[in-house]
């Protein structure tokens, strides 16, 4: 049912055309009014190879509303082909033709021929949020263009993580994650961002397994790739940040995948012994600052709120006041995720709410003793409620306004690192 | 068309003054087809995606201080509160005032689709309310509400008698017109028709209404007007729910842009008796003069605007005389709304840049009064010609014209449009601020702009030659018309 969105946190199914963006080469055919595109992509780091307004758009109108709008979605195809150079055309359902009943799968399956393979996902914007469409898409590659494949390629990782765009860091976490995978002698195998692309999905069906780094976003992908090419996964719910995270990540990683441990333990000391060097040389900062308190708030998707509440209190020693998901989380999701945040060091438990509502959040972050300045990080509508309590504010999920990342990451051990220079950047702006 | 505040629902611009989308021809034959009516426009059987509407609509009400927006429909709609919500409170930062407006969606689901939601609709208003106490509630439509036949009005006419301040519905289908300048007449006319109230009896004031977007010259503008004894009223950033109930009773109503301002100045004028200035805009020399000495002419001031324009030409032209040198007999191909596409035009006319092709957004054949733009009517009376033609932000055709022509230069006013030039090898400037070319000393800081960028293309031919772009062979092969087709 209808509900109040007050200080949104989300997007519509249909802005799943960034997961597609974030595919190099992959061009989202909208089938929607003019404006979803513009209104649904980000302002900046949107300018690659295409662009929100590069997308072909069926801009459909009023005639089209009352006639349907399958003669133009089948031109607009046609043209997107002869037109554009990519390497998969993704076609992308809006609003308007899912109530008025276009059949969308019948124009597509035209194009089964065609030299570039033409697919279709219904992200109708009142199907679900972004964080469903992007499932949607995954999906519609899975279902529509990969085959099941013979032969699995040994050490061969799919990882699937953050949703691209809507969250700030998703090219250079995907990137770290990368990173760690080779590390233990695995290769992974990612189809967002620099690099990647096509190539890369041709590969999904070899992979020995899929891995889930992710509170719940994608679950319903890997499960299909089981089912479809027997691909197991492992479903890792933190998005490891800091050293604790990330050395068990590394351990049940290598552990799932047959690694040897004396090899995962080595990368382990590797990482840790430069993390603990830095931590030490700023031990000082973090102790000796008059505006760091203990006690914390994370306002982000599930997938931020677990990671950096793990990160804080295992690694940082702070403690957790109440924390919020703000994704519109599936309700059987909910209890899982809920369990993640009672797993902390020293059986700290984090109270959660799964909340929608950005005014009932405001108004408990307002009621909260948090023993002095409040630490909170989420989205920009934080901002102005943090400095109301004179607290420190960091912008960290969707929507973004304080801060420019062009491939920065929170992820791994560095990314542990880049969040606290972040935490403290902040910090280091007053003194008292 | 006579301005028709009894309904809440507003024809679109196409169906009003019969704006066009698709037109490729020259300035000569548009503005002649214009005249004696026999203009049609195109549609395409390829086009990319541009702008909604209701972003241009109800952006312009969230930037009214503590008001609420409440847009009825699925995330994606709404996601522009977002936006709304920083620039409502950076912009108020900057002028040192606050502003607790509210945009809220209503999360619109499947079932929705099916069974309506207005009791939630119904509740979440209330519930708006009581939260925020705005000055003025407006309720919004989406494609999505607008197709399953959601009566807002209904609604908004119901929650009204339990509201004491004004609940207006707003009526923004996304899907309605091509043309998203129609989201800019959709909010004038929420405005006068919920907010704006008779002139007072009573009342003098030396106040002008000055319809802009982001107020980035708003302490320059107040100096100027102070010669000339005039207070203007800026809309809407930043404008209080007070201000907006009074304008019936200001001396004019001038805008920065045609195409946002000719609703609100036209309706004013035939509503309430403020006269509505009527002028090339203020960009360039002869636009600032032209249209100051309109506001002379219509406030009774006009021996004060001499003096005025004496003073500054004395400051500026010579200074404006020295850069033209270095623009003489450069290219430029633009793409803009015909608000500014054909005024920049003449601005770089008169900078003696030759502008090969113009690109308009859109175009109205008419304004609110029936007239032929101004902007048109200079250029024609002027004999200026050049090809022209008329897509809303169609990017390939933009870059085909691009690669045809090589200007020295592309200038675009919406975002995502100048970096492709950019990508295509050619300097590229962001007309974005709607104050960038006002005046003497903005045309004089924008003629150094072009210098500048024409001086240091290191940027764009670093990216260019690493730039693979991604539009085929077979489209750079064809013309640009490939795709138009004759409206049916």
């Amino acid at each position: 049912m209808a509900k109040i969105l007050d200080k949104q946190r989300y997007k519509c199914a249909l802005a799943a055309m960034q997961t597609v963006q974030a595919i190099d080469r992959a061009l989202p055919v909208l089938h929607s009014g003019p404006g979803c595109a513009q209104k649904l992509s980000e302002s900046t780091g949107s300018s690659g190879y295409f662009s929100p307004n590069i997308f072909p758009c069926t801009s459909i109108n009023e005639k089209d509303v009352v006639f349907g709008g399958v003669k133009k979605l089948e031109t607009t195809i046609e043209n997107a082909l002869k037109v554009i150079d990519a390497d998969l055309y993704v076609v992308l359902t809006g609003c308007i033709p899912q109530i008025v009943g276009d059949d969308t799968e019948e124009v597509v399956s035209k194009f089964a021929d065609s030299p570039k393979p033409v697919i279709y996902a219904s992200t109708a914007g009142f199907k679900g949020n972004n964080y469903k469409g992007h499932e949607q898409v995954i999906d519609a590659i899975v279902e529509q263009y990969l085959e099941p494949s013979d032969t699995k390629q040994k050490g061969l990782v799919n990882i699937w993580a953050d949703v691209p765009y809507q969250d700030l860091f998703w090219l250079g976490n995907y990137r770290e994650l990368s990173k760690l995978i080779e590390e233990l002698g695995l290769t992974p195998n990612v189809i967002f961002g620099y690099g990647n692309g096509i190539k890369n999905i041709d590969l999904i069906p070899k992979a020995e397994f899929n891995l889930l780094v992710s509170p719940w976003v994608g679950l319903q992908n890997v499960r299909k790739m089981e089912k479809k090419f027997g691909t197991p996964f492992l479903h890792y719910r933190t998005l490891p940040i800091g050293a604790t995270e990330t050395s068990k990540f590394l351990r049940e990683v290598g552990s799932f995948a047959g690694v040897d441990s004396a090899k995962v333990e080595s990368v382990i000391k590797k990482h840790e012994d430069y993390f603990y060097y830095l931590i030490s040389r700023y031990a000082d900062l973090f102790l000796e600052n008059r505006v760091i308190n203990k006690q914390f708030t994370t306002v982000a998707d599930a997938q931020y709120s677990l990671a950096v509440t793990k990160f804080l209190v295992n690694d940082l020693g702070l403690v957790p006041a109440r924390q919020y998901v703000v994704d519109d989380t599936p309700k059987d999701q909910r209890e899982a995720i809920a369990q993640e945040f009672k797993n902390l060091n020293y059986g700290i438990q984090a109270e959660v709410s799964f909340e929608t509502d950005g005014f009932k959040i405001h108004e408990e972050i307002k009621q909260h003793d948090y023993h002095g300045y409040p630490l909170i990080l989420g989205g920009y509508y934080e901002k102005e409620v943090t400095e109301s309590l004179k607290g420190n504010f960091l912008n960290i999920s969707w929507p973004v306004q304080d801060k420019v990342v062009l491939d920065d990451s929170y992820v791994g051990y560095t990314g542990g690192i880049r969040l606290i220079e972040d935490i403290y950047t902040v910090a280091v702006q007053r003194f008292n | 068309m006579p301005i028709n505040l009894n309904t809440s629902n507003l024809a679109t611009r196409e169906n009003r003054i019969g704006s066009i989308t698709g037109y490729i021809g020259s300035l000569k034959d548009l503005a002649t087809k214009t005249e004696c009516g026999t203009l049609k426009g195109c549609s395409r059987c390829f086009s990319q995606s541009s702008t909604c509407l209701s972003m241009c609509g109800l952006s312009q009400l969230a930037a009214i201080r503590d008001v609420a927006i409440i847009h009825h429909g699925p995330s994606g709609c709404s996601v522009t509160s977002s936006s709304s919500y920083y620039m409502s409170r950076v912009m108020a930062k900057k002028r040192g005032v606050t502003s607790s407006t509210i945009y809220v969606g209503t999360d619109m689901n499947e079932k929705d689709t099916i069974f309506g939601s207005t009791e939630a609709l119904r509740k979440i208003i209330l519930e708006v309310n009581k939260r925020y106490q705005p000055k003025a509630i407006f309720v919004s439509s989406s494609c999505a509400t607008g197709i399953i036949g959601e009566d807002i009005d209904s609604i908004v006419e119901e929650v009204s008698e339990e509201i004491d301040v004004p609940v207006i519905a707003v009526h923004c289908e996304g899907f309605k017109s091509r043309i998203w300048a129609t989201g800019f007449d959709i909010s004038d006319h929420a405005v006068l028709q919920g907010i704006v109230k008779p002139r007072r009896e009573g009342v003098s004031t030396n106040k002008i209404n000055f319809k802009n977007f982001f107020e980035s010259a708003r302490p320059e503008i107040i100096e100027i007007f102070k010669n000339f004894d005039l207070e203007p009223t800026f809309l809407y950033c930043n404008s209080t729910v007070e201000e907006l109930e009074h304008l019936s009773e200001a001396l004019a109503t001038t805008c920065i842009c045609g195409t946002l301002g000719n609703y609100l100045g036209n309706a004013l004028e035939e509503k309430f008796g403020v006269p509505y200035v009527r002028s090339i805009n203020q960009c360039g020399i002869v636009g600032f003069e032209t249209w100051l000495r309109e506001i002379g002419k219509v406030t009774n001031r006009l021996d004060k605007v001499e003096k005025y324009i004496e003073e500054q030409r004395a400051i500026y032209l010579p200074k404006i005389e020295e850069v033209k040198k270095e623009l003489q007999g450069l290219t430029a191909v633009l793409g803009m709304g015909p608000g500014y596409t054909f005024e920049v035009s003449r601005v770089l006319n008169e900078l003696g840049i030759k502008v090969v092709w113009a690109l308009a957004w859109h175009y109205d054949k008419k304004y609110e009064n029936g007239d032929v733009p101004p902007s048109m009517k200079y250029l024609l009376d002027s004999n200026i010609d050049f090809e022209a033609s008329v897509a809303d932000q169609q990017n390939y055709e933009v870059m085909n014209i691009l690669n045809k022509y090589k200007p020295d230069m592309y200038l675009s006013r919406h975002p995502g449009s100048t970096v492709w030039a950019i990508k295509n090898g050619t300097p590229a400037i962001y007309v974005a601020d709607e104050y960038m070319i006002f005046g003497y000393k903005h045309t004089l800081e924008f003629a150094k702009t072009i210098v500048d960028t024409i001086k240091n293309r290191s940027f764009e031919k670093n990216l260019a030659a690493r730039t693979k772009l991604p539009y085929t062979k077979w489209w750079y092969e064809q013309n640009v018309d490939k795709f138009l087709e004759e409206a049916k």
